[in-house]
């Protein structure tokens, strides 16, 4: 993947990786390192000035714009500050992400309620995203992205607002919905968290892949 | 367009103008504000149009019959008065009702007790349809046989025009100027209404939404908007007038100054603040959402 911006930023030259369904991996990197890059270009929110992306059987290096929507209800992306609407319930806000892609209200009446319990969040269906706090606020972003069943999970930094025991409650949730074969895509910066899960990393740092290898050798300090 | 997506649009566009309260009360507001503002001026400018015709209405033609004829032969030219382009009515009036009508407006009768009726011409009292042709009409009337004088205020005619046409465009690019001003500022707050929800656009987007999905709510939102903005306009529009009008009018007495009944203007107006108010609502909320489809 090659992405220079129109101010003429070089965020990516070159990098390359693989994610077979049903992988878990890390992509880890410092600040402006083209993570966030990496993401807007999975869920084509950015075209590649060069070389080829394929997702979940989409070509989105020459995706049509009208084509988009498909792509997007294929990839769940999970963010920082979790992105909810506010003025919606847990129950509609994740209803809303079924809505949107054309399930019917008895579609939406057995998935919502299921996805919940699967976060734990069953009980608390009718509250809105101000009365939670963070860790169930990114538990319903969790449940958003799952609920239509997506083959990869992309979560852009998910413990960053948490702290520590939030943080492991979230990644383990991540691990879960791994089993259940969805791929998981996490960009973070916790080093503990990505040192005891002992999973694949991706390390990228000035546009390129530097190391992707399996656990205990990614290490923080080269960042 | 999906029955039960339907059904989703209207609901969602209903229960948003219920969640962001204020803008929705904001953008109703203003269309309401700028509406009446609008409204008012052009009842205005039709208000003084009409006085300005009364005015032209009293500007009649005289024409003088020969004094030869007999007064059936000069009632008989009626029809071939009123067949002149422009004519509107033409009214006969014998030299015996002339002379009455002169006397009545004299203070001393005496002066004149030793003349009778036979001074005076038969004539015709004329009313133009418009003032503007009235010199064309005046040579019409000269070329009709048995009229041997016609008598038209022909510079008072002309001023009337004058004012008239001035009245008419100035009323129409204040009108059109005030127009352009509401429509800019309905479509700038409703603008703003959306910029406020960009964030929640954005979510739907990323979660897949179609364009249309993410649309329709906005425009039935933005429809219901303008509905109500141009109806309490409307109504309040009605109110406005009945009091201006009663005040003109001290105690419903009759004054020099007749407006027009609204119910004469009620129809157009409504229908003119509907379709302003639908426009606006409608394109302004897809219009202002167009740029944050382009994510």
């Amino acid at each position: 993947m090659f992405k220079t911006y129109a101010n003429g930023t070089k965020a990516l030259k070159g990098a390359s990786f693989d994610l077979e369904p049903g992988e878990f991996a890390f992509l880890v990197g410092p600040s402006g390192s083209g993570k966030s890059t990496i993401i807007k270009l999975l869920i084509g929110e950015v075209a590649p000035t060069d070389g080829k992306i394929t997702v979940a059987g989409f070509d989105v290096s020459a995706i049509k714009p009208r084509r988009l929507p498909q792509l997007r209800r294929r990839v769940g992306v999970i963010f920082q500050d979790f992105r909810l609407i506010d003025k919606k319930t847990v129950y509609e806000n994740v209803a809303f992400a079924m809505r949107a892609v054309g399930a019917s209200n008895k579609q939406i009446r057995q998935r919502v309620p299921y996805v919940l319990d699967l976060v734990g969040l069953d009980m608390k269906s009718k509250a809105f995203p101000t009365e939670l706090s963070g860790g169930e606020q990114q538990r319903v972003a969790v449940a958003r992205a799952l609920v239509n069943n997506p083959g990869l999970i992309v979560a852009d930094e998910p413990t960053g607002n948490l702290d520590p025991a939030r943080s492991l409650e979230i990644l383990t949730l991540l691990q879960k919905i791994n089993e259940l074969q969805t791929t998981v895509l996490v960009v973070t910066h916790e080093k503990s968290l990505v040192d005891q899960l002992s999973r694949r990393v991706i390390a990228i740092d000035g546009g390129r892949i530097i190391s992707d290898g399996t656990g205990g050798y990614y290490n923080y300090e080269e960042f | 367009m999906k029955s039960f997506r339907a059904g989703y649009y209207i609901r969602e566009g209903l229960s948003s103008i219920f969640t962001h309260g204020f803008m929705s009360f904001a953008s109703v507001f203003i269309i309401i504000a700028c509406l009446i503002i609008m409204g008012s001026f052009t009842l205005v400018a039709v208000n003084v149009n009409k006085i300005i015709g009364e005015f032209e209405d009293e500007n009649v033609v005289l024409a003088y019959v020969n004094e030869s004829y007999s007064v059936d032969e000069a009632r008989a030219l009626t029809s071939a008065i009123e067949a002149i382009p422009n004519v509107r009515t033409a009214q006969f009036v014998t030299r015996e009702n002339a002379f009455d009508s002169f006397l009545s407006g004299v203070a001393d009768k005496s002066r004149f007790a030793d003349i009778d009726a036979s001074v005076f011409r038969h004539r015709f009292i004329i009313y133009v349809d418009d003032i503007a042709g009235m010199a064309r009409t005046q040579d019409d009337l000269l070329n009709t046989q048995g009229i041997v004088r016609v008598t038209a205020n022909l510079i008072i005619a002309r001023a009337f025009v004058t004012l008239r046409n001035i009245v008419s465009g100035v009323s129409a690019v204040i009108v059109a100027v005030l127009l352009v001003i509401s429509l800019f500022i309905m479509m700038n707050t409703i603008k703003l209404a959306t910029f406020e929800r960009r964030d929640e656009i954005a979510i739907m987007k990323i979660v897949g939404a179609e364009n249309s999905f993410i649309r329709w709510p906005f425009v039935f939102e933005g429809f219901i908007l303008g509905l109500l903005g141009s109806l309490f306009a409307f109504i309040a529009q009605w109110g406005i007038y009945a009091v201006v009008t009663d005040a003109l009018i001290p105690g419903g007495g009759v004054s020099f100054i007749q407006t027009i009944p609204f119910s004469q203007v009620s129809l157009p107006l409504c229908a003119i603040f509907i379709a302003i108010g639908f426009g606006v609502g409608v394109l302004g909320s897809s219009f202002a959402i167009r740029k944050y489809l382009k994510v």
